[in-house]
């Protein structure tokens, strides 16, 4: 029984839902992760310059007033596709000498439902959950609570999932 | 004009597009990592609140790069409001300004409307809907759909999954629902 839990706790993450697992087999030292911090700092910062967490902004997005965010998140992706090409052709390994794997994400109807309801906040909020931390960093203070609600959002989601239509 | 004032005007899309874009094989390259955010806000309800629900018993401390990853966020959020911060207010759409008006919406000092998101609003209905339901809406969306802008529309599209293609139209057909639709009556309360 233990063993059966197991195996399904590991469908769950790593098939159904995650689009974040970490793909890594190997374990470091806690101080690895200042990588990240540096990562996550250069991200930051271009949401805040290109003003990507300003709620004016994305009010000119979803009310085609402006082309700017179009074309930040369209050269962002043609960049993406750019650069994931050019690590499957070179073959291009990890700092770690690990091969870089990449995970199919199955279709299933909450991409449409859940797409609609995070549209929906997205617009209130002016924020997806990236801007909502750098938010936070630039001393809008008050959009802790927003993030707040988005783990209880998050929760709920986990709490009533065998329920939902998927 | 020195690079420390370009610096600190607002970035043109196609410099700050292309530079998130590198985000991803960035990820990848330090520790093949697949670049996506709202998995954060899972992880904290597995760290703190798991409550034996199955959806958050894994072992999220090996997820644990993506909350460095966030705390990197923050503080550029700091790094970019403290040393970088454009000094002028915001330029917004001429139109939009004017409906915004109507909502009396009129100031552009910050990224963010502090008519909308300060503290004492928070006590109103309109604030609850725009802070609290908003922020709700985000997490459990995102979780439903299996990720959010970055792990969909940025991560998923990079990698040509037509799954992500839909989550993202999807994201799009709810923002322009809630903008257009749904927000100016938000906007009247």
């Amino acid at each position: 029984m233990q063993i059966s839990t197991e195996t399904n706790k590991d469908f769950e993450v790593r098939s159904l839902d995650a689009m974040c697992v970490n793909e890594s087999q190997l374990t470091h030292k806690w101080y690895h992760n200042i990588k990240y911090v540096i990562v996550g700092l250069a991200f930051g910062i271009f949401l805040v310059k290109a003003e990507i967490i300003s709620w004016f902004r994305i009010q000119e997005m979803f009310r085609l007033q402006s082309f700017h965010m179009y074309g930040v998140i369209g050269s962002a992706v043609v960049t993406g596709i750019i650069a994931v090409w050019l690590l499957k052709k070179f073959k291009v390994k990890t700092i770690y000498g690990e091969v870089i794997t990449f995970h199919p994400k199955p279709f299933n109807m909450g991409q449409v439902y859940g797409g609609l309801l995070f549209g929906l906040g997205w617009a209130i909020t002016g924020a997806c959950p990236g801007p909502l931390y750098a938010q936070i960093g630039t001393g809008a203070w008050v959009i802790s609570v927003t993030l707040i609600s988005a783990v209880a959002g998050t929760w709920l989601y986990g709490y009533i999932r065998e329920k939902l239509p998927h | 004009m020195n690079i420390l004032e370009l610096i600190k005007h607002p970035w043109p899309w196609y410099v700050a597009g292309p530079l998130i874009g590198l985000t991803v094989p960035a990820l990848l390259i330090i520790g093949n990592k697949t670049f996506g955010i709202s998995s954060s806000l899972r992880h904290v309800c597995a760290a703190c609140i798991p409550a034996n629900i199955p959806f958050f018993k894994y072992d999220w401390k090996k997820e644990i790069w993506n909350l460095f990853f966030v705390l990197g966020i923050f503080l550029g959020g700091v790094i970019a409001m403290n040393l970088l911060a454009n000094p002028e207010p915001i330029k917004i759409n001429a139109k939009l300004a004017s409906d915004l008006a109507g909502y009396g919406i009129t100031d552009y000092s910050g990224l963010m409307p502090t008519q909308l998101f300060n503290w004492q609003i928070l006590l109103s209905l309109k604030g609850l809907i725009i802070i609290v339901l908003g922020g709700f809406l985000v997490g459990f969306g995102t979780r439903y759909a299996g990720g959010c802008t970055s792990g969909h529309s940025i991560m998923g599209l990079s990698t040509l999954q037509w799954p992500s293609l839909v989550a993202t139209v999807c994201f799009m057909v709810g923002g322009f629902i809630m903008s257009n639709l749904i927000l100016p009556l938000i906007l009247s309360l």
